[in-house]
C-alpha cells in the first residue's frame, strides 16, 4: 500500500513535471510573440507611429497680427491695442455650460451682463472649435485662480489678446468707428485664412475702411496640445505681419474743442484743410463710447443708445441728410452766371416775394419787406431768396443740378467715411424715377434756395466749401494723412493703394474763371460786408472769412405765415447751417456747421464756425464762452 | 516504481534534518520570488509616477496596497497546503454564495454589478473566486488517481462553470475568463489525456458562434473593435489606436521617463490602469518593455519550479495554476494593449493602478510560497 502510494506520487510528479515544462515552453513562446509584436511596433513601424504621435500633439494654430495703430496729425495715439487676458469657453469641450459658468462664478467675478453677452455670442455662428469669451480684462489674481482649477474646468481657457482701446472715447467715435468681434455677417465676406486667428474686425468709420491695411497678415505657430486641445507650449512660430500704423489728418485738439462747442446740441461740424482735402475735424453730437462695442455691447447698453431720442449712434456728419438751405446759394449763383442764364450784373427788384406768373403763388423772401434792388453780391451777402428764385426759375433744373454735382452734391466723394450717404440732388430724371412726377417750375424755385427735394450731409457741405475755397480745384477729401511705413531712414509717411479706391472728382469746369471773384466776394461780404447776414461774427476777426449762412425749415410754413420759434416745439425749430473758409486769400480751413433745430444759421452756426477757425488759424483755444447771441 | 523515484522524495526529507533553519525556511518565504516581486513592484511604482501625471498621491496609495499585498502573502505563506485543502470546500461554497449575493444585492458601477457593499468598504467576490477556484478544482481532482477520469473531469468542469457563469453574468468578461483559465490549467496540469484536450478544442470551435449570439453588445463591440480598430477611431477603437501609437512612437529607447507625449498629454486613455504598459513602451522604449517581460518570465519560471518541487498533487496543481494564471494576466493585458488581443479589462499585474488585483495576486503568491515552504519540509 505504502509502496503503491509512493509509486503513484512519483508518476503524478512525472506527469506534472512534463506538463509544467510544456507550459513553460508555451509561456516562453507566447512572450516571444509579445516581444515580437512590440519589436514590430517600436522598431519596424516606429516612424509611422512617431508621425501619428506628433500629429496628435502638434497643431498648427493661426496667430492674429497686431492691429495697426491710429494717430492724429500730431502723432497723438487715437486707437491703441491693450493686452488683456480673457477667460473663454470652448463649446465643444463643455458638457454643461451652466455648470461651468457656476463653477467659474465661484472663482472670478462674473456679472449677469457678462453672462448675457456670452450667451449672445454663443448664439452666433462660429468657426468650429473657436472659443467664446466670457469675461475680459482679468486681473492677475483671477488668472491664477482659474489656472489652479484648470483640470476641473475642461474647455475653459485663459487667452491673451490685444484689445482695441480708444482713449478718447466719444470724441472720435463717429470718425474712427470701432472694431467689434467678428460675427456671422463678417464671416461671409472675410478671407477665412487671413482672419483665421483674428477676433475683431473694423465695423465702422476709419477702422472699417482701412481694415485691409490695419489688419496685417496672419502668422502661425506650431503648438503642443493635450488631448483636450489645451495648448501646452509653443514649438515654432511664424510671426504674423503686424498691421500698418496710420496717421490721420484729424487734429485731436481741434476735434475735442469743436466737440465742446457742440455740447448739448444735436449738431455736427466738418472741417477740411483746403490744401490737402484732409479732414481736420469731424464731429457729430451726441456721440457714444466706441469702447463699449469692442468686446460686444450688452443688450441693455445698446438699447439705451438706440432708444435715446437724440440718436447718439447716428453719425450726423456723414449720414445726416439736411436741406442745405441758403448755404448752396454761391453755387447756384455761379451756375446762373456761368451758364450765361443771366449776366454777372443781373439785378432784380425784390418786393419780399417772387411769383413765377403774375398773380400766381408767392414765394416769400426771408425778409418780409424785401431787399429792394438786389444784385449778385447782395443776393449772396444778404441771402436774398427772391434773386435766386428768379435765376433758379430762369435756369431750370439742369444747370443747377450740373453745377451742384461738380461741387460734390448727390455724390460720395470722401474717401474713408464708408458710411457716408449721397444725399439727394434732384434732377428731372430723378423726380420722374422716384416720385413719378414731372419737374415743375416751382421745383426749380425751391431748389435755388436749397429747399424742396435737396438733401445734403454736413460732410458734403464742408467739401463744397472746400471746393469753393480752392476755386474749383478738387482735393480728395479724406481722414487719412498717410500710412507710417518703416524704411531704412526711419518712418516715412506714404499713401496706400487704398486711396485710389475712389476717384477724385474732376475739377469744377467753369467757362468764365473770372466769375470766381464775384462769387467769393459775395461770400466774403456775408461776414465782412456792412449788411452781410453773418456780419456779427466779424467782430474782432483778424483774418478774412468767406462764408454762407443757411436756415433749413423743418416744418413747412404757410405762404402767408411767419416763422415764430416760440410757437413751435424745439424739435420743429429750423436747422441752423453755415459754410465758410478762411483766410480768403490763402484758405487753410473750410468748414460746415449744422445745428439741428438751432434756429438761424447766422446766430447759432456762424459763431461756432468762427471759434473753430480762431482755434485753427490763430491757435486760440481760449475760453469757450458763447459769443453774443442777439436774435435771428 | 523505480529506486530513483523513491530516492527523489528523500533529499527534501533529509535536508530538514541536516540544515539549521535559515531565515527563509523560518519565514516560509521564497527568496527568489520575493526579490522578483519586489523588483516588479518598484518598477511599477516608478512607472506609475509618470503614468498618473506625477501624482504622488496615487503612488503612495499604490504602495500602501502593495504593502497590504505583501502582508497577505506572508500570512498565507504560513498556512499548510493541507490546511488550505481542508478549507477549500467551505471557501468554495462561501465564494459561490457571495457571487449569488452580488447578483441579488450587489452594487452597480459602470453597468456591471460586481461589488458587495459592506460598511466601510466594498468587496468584490470574484476576486476571492480567483483564488478559490483552482483550489477547489485541485482539491477535487487529487482525491482520485491522476490523470482524472472522464466522470471527474465533468464534475470538475461543473465546479468551474458555476462561478464562471455567475461572474460572466455580472457582466465581467475579463475576470470570468481568468477564472476559467485557472480551472483549465488545473485540468491540463493534472495530466488530462490529450484526446480530451483535442476534443475540447473542437467543441469550443463549434461553440464560438453560439457564444457570439449570447454576448452582450459591448462585448461584441470589443471583439469587432479588436478585429478592426480603425473602424471607430474616435469611439471604441480610440484606446487601441492611441496605445499602439504610444508604444510605436517610443521606439527603441523611448522618449524618456515623464516625457511621453501620448501619455502625459492625455491622448492615451486609462494610462495608469489597464493601458499602463503603453506608457512604459512610450517612455522607456523596447528596453523598458523587454525588462518587464523578462521579470514576468522569471517569476513564472520560478513559480513553475516551485510547483515542480511540491510534494503532493494538490500543492503542485495549485501552484502551477496560480503561476499560469499570472501568465494569462500578463499575456491578455499586453496582448490587448499592443493590439494582438481584444480589449478585455485585465490589469497588468503589479503595475496597473488599482487595489484588488494586487492583493489577490499577492495572496496567490502567498499560497505558492506556502507550497514551496512545505515542500522543503514535507513532514513538519
Amino acid at each position: 500500500m505504502q509502496q503503491e502510494t509512493l509509486k503513484d506520487y512519483s508518476q503524478d510528479a512525472r506527469i506534472f513535471k512534463f506538463r509544467a515544462a510544456l507550459a513553460l515552453v508555451v509561456v516562453t513562446l507566447a512572450f516571444s510573440v509579445l516581444l515580437g509584436r512590440v519589436y514590430f511596433l517600436q522598431v519596424i513601424e516606429h516612424e509611422r507611429y512617431a508621425a501619428i504621435s506628433d500629429r496628435n500633439r502638434i497643431q498648427l494654430q493661426p496667430v492674429a497680427p497686431r492691429r495697426g495703430l491710429i494717430y492724429d496729425r500730431n502723432g497723438i495715439l487715437l486707437a491703441d491695442n491693450q493686452p488683456t487676458f480673457s477667460v473663454t469657453l470652448l463649446r465643444e469641450e463643455i458638457r454643461n455650460i451652466d455648470e461651468t459658468l457656476e463653477a467659474l462664478a465661484e472663482l472670478i467675478e462674473i456679472t449677469d451682463r457678462d453672462v448675457e453677452r456670452f450667451r449672445q455670442r454663443l448664439q452666433q455662428r462660429r468657426r468650429p472649435y473657436e472659443s467664446v469669451p466670457l469675461r475680459f480684462r482679468l486681473t492677475e489674481e483671477e488668472i491664477a485662480r482659474i489656472s489652479l482649477n484648470y483640470h476641473q474646468l475642461p474647455g475653459v481657457q485663459v487667452e491673451a489678446d490685444l484689445i482695441r482701446y480708444y482713449p478718447y472715447g466719444e470724441s472720435l467715435a463717429h470718425v474712427l468707428g470701432y472694431v467689434g468681434r467678428i460675427n456671422e455677417r463678417d464671416l461671409e465676406t472675410l478671407d477665412p485664412v487671413k482672419y483665421a486667428g483674428t477676433h475683431y474686425v473694423g465695423k465702422l468709420g476709419v477702422e472699417r475702411f482701412y481694415e485691409p491695411i490695419l489688419h496685417g497678415d496672419v502668422g502661425s505657430r506650431k503648438v503642443e496640445t493635450n488631448a483636450r486641445g489645451r495648448v501646452l507650449r509653443i514649438l515654432e512660430q511664424d510671426d504674423p505681419t503686424p498691421g500698418v500704423d496710420i496717421q490721420l489728418s484729424l487734429d485731436l485738439r481741434l476735434q475735442q474743442f469743436t466737440e465742446k462747442l457742440l455740447e448739448g446740441r444735436r449738431a455736427s461740424v466738418v472741417a477740411l484743410d483746403p490744401k490737402t482735402g484732409g479732414i481736420l475735424a469731424l464731429v457729430s453730437t451726441p456721440a457714444y463710447d466706441p469702447n463699449l462695442f469692442v468686446m460686444g455691447i450688452s443688450a441693455t447698453d445698446y438699447n439705451a443708445l438706440r432708444d435715446d431720442i437724440d440718436l447718439p449712434l447716428f453719425n450726423r456728419a456723414v449720414r445726416g441728410g439736411y436741406p442745405p438751405g441758403s448755404t448752396i446759394k454761391p453755387i447756384i449763383a455761379m451756375a446762373a452766371i456761368d451758364s450765361e442764364t443771366v449776366r454777372p450784373d443781373y439785378t432784380i427788384w425784390d418786393p419780399g416775394y417772387y411769383q413765377i406768373t403774375p398773380g400766381g403763388r408767392r414765394y416769400r423772401d426771408w425778409r418780409r419787406g424785401g431787399h429792394g434792388r438786389v444784385n449778385l453780391n447782395l443776393a449772396i451777402a444778404q441771402s436774398v431768396d427772391t434773386w435766386f428764385y428768379d435765376v433758379g426759375h430762369r435756369m431750370g433744373n439742369e444747370p443747377m443740378a450740373r453745377y451742384m454735382r461738380m461741387f460734390g452734391f448727390g455724390e460720395i466723394t470722401a474717401l474713408d467715411t464708408p458710411e457716408a450717404i449721397r444725399g439727394v440732388l434732384p434732377t428731372v430724371d430723378w423726380k420722374r424715377g422716384s416720385l413719378g412726377e414731372p419737374w415743375y417750375p416751382g421745383d426749380s424755385v425751391n431748389m435755388s434756395i436749397g429747399q424742396g427735394y435737396m438733401v445734403a450731409t454736413p460732410l458734403q457741405l464742408a467739401i463744397a466749401a472746400n471746393v469753393l475755397a480752392n476755386r474749383g480745384r478738387w482735393q480728395q477729401p479724406r481722414v487719412l494723412k498717410g500710412v507710417l511705413e518703416e524704411t531704412d531712414e526711419g518712418r516715412v509717411l506714404t499713401l496706400p493703394d487704398l486711396v485710389h479706391s475712389r476717384e477724385v472728382p474732376e475739377d469744377v469746369v467753369i467757362r468764365h474763371p473770372e466769375f470766381w471773384d464775384p462769387i467769393i466776394q459775395g461770400m466774403v461780404d456775408v461776414v465782412h460786408g456792412p449788411t452781410g447776414t453773418a456780419r456779427r461774427v466779424a467782430q474782432g476777426m483778424t483774418y478774412r472769412m468767406a462764408s454762407k449762412t443757411g436756415t433749413a425749415q423743418v416744418v413747412a410754413i404757410p405762404d402767408d405765415g411767419r416763422y415764430n420759434p416760440d410757437e413751435l416745439s424745439e424739435r420743429h425749430h429750423d436747422h441752423a447751417l453755415f459754410i465758410a473758409f478762411a483766410p480768403v486769400e490763402d484758405p487753410q480751413i473750410a468748414i460746415a456747421v449744422v445745428v439741428e433745430n438751432g434756429g438761424g444759421g447766422s446766430s447759432v452756426a456762424a459763431p461756432i464756425a468762427r471759434q473753430v477757425m480762431d482755434a485753427w488759424l490763430l491757435n486760440d483755444y481760449g475760453t469757450e464762452e458763447e459769443p453774443d447771441d442777439d436774435g435771428a | 516504481m523505480t529506486g530513483r523515484d523513491f530516492q527523489r522524495t528523500m533529499p527534501g526529507a533529509s535536508t530538514h534534518f541536516r540544515q539549521a533553519p535559515s531565515l527563509w525556511s523560518y519565514t516560509h518565504l521564497d527568496a527568489w520570488l520575493l526579490l522578483l516581486l519586489m523588483l516588479l513592484c518598484s518598477y511599477g511604482l516608478f512607472v506609475l509616477y509618470s503614468a498618473s501625471g506625477q501624482d504622488m498621491g496615487d503612488v503612495t496609495r499604490q504602495a500602501i496596497r502593495m504593502g497590504a499585498g505583501f502582508f497577505v502573502m506572508i500570512v498565507l505563506a504560513q498556512m499548510r497546503p493541507r490546511m488550505l485543502m481542508t478549507l477549500t470546500p467551505w471557501l468554495y461554497l462561501l465564494g459561490v454564495g457571495l457571487l449569488v449575493a452580488v447578483m441579488l444585492f450587489g452594487v452597480s458601477a459602470k453597468g456591471a454589478q460586481r461589488w458587495i457593499a459592506l460598511p466601510g468598504f466594498r468587496f468584490q467576490p470574484s476576486e476571492l473566486m480567483k483564488l478559490v477556484l483552482p483550489m477547489a478544482m485541485a482539491a477535487y481532482l487529487v482525491r482520485d488517481q491522476l490523470p482524472p477520469r472522464f466522470k471527474h473531469i465533468l464534475v470538475s468542469l461543473l465546479i468551474m462553470a458555476v462561478p464562471t457563469a455567475l461572474i460572466m453574468k455580472q457582466p465581467d468578461l475579463g475576470t470570468s475568463l481568468l477564472i476559467a483559465c485557472s480551472g483549465v490549467f488545473v485540468l491540463l496540469l493534472s495530466g488530462l489525456y490529450l484526446r480530451y484536450v483535442v476534443s475540447a478544442l473542437v467543441l469550443i470551435g463549434a461553440a464560438l458562434p453560439v457564444l457570439w449570439s449570447f454576448m452582450k453588445g459591448y462585448q461584441k463591440q470589443r471583439v469587432m473593435t479588436f478585429l478592426n480598430p480603425e473602424s471607430d477611431p474616435l469611439g471604441a477603437g480610440w484606446n487601441i489606436i492611441q496605445s499602439k501609437t504610444a508604444i510605436g512612437s517610443g521606439g527603441v529607447s523611448g522618449k524618456g521617463w515623464l516625457q511621453g507625449t501620448q501619455s502625459q498629454l492625455n491622448f492615451l486613455p486609462e494610462s495608469h490602469t489597464d493601458f499602463i504598459i503603453a506608457v512604459i513602451g512610450e517612455e522607456l522604449g523596447i528596453y523598458g518593455i523587454g525588462f518587464l517581460i523578462l521579470l514576468y518570465l522569471l517569476i513564472i519560471f520560478r513559480g513553475m519550479l516551485l510547483a515542480m518541487r511540491a510534494q503532493d498533487n494538490f500543492s503542485r496543481l495549485l501552484a502551477g495554476s496560480i503561476t499560469l494564471t499570472f501568465f494569462v494576466y500578463v499575456m491578455v493585458n499586453i496582448g490587448m494593449v499592443t493590439g494582438l488581443l481584444p480589449v478585455v479589462g485585465v490589469p497588468l499585474p503589479m503595475i496597473s493602478y488599482g487595489g484588488t488585483s494586487i492583493v489577490t495576486l499577492m495572496a496567490g503568491f502567498g499560497m505558492l510560497m506556502s507550497v514551496a515552504a512545505y515542500s522543503r519540509s514535507p513532514r513538519r
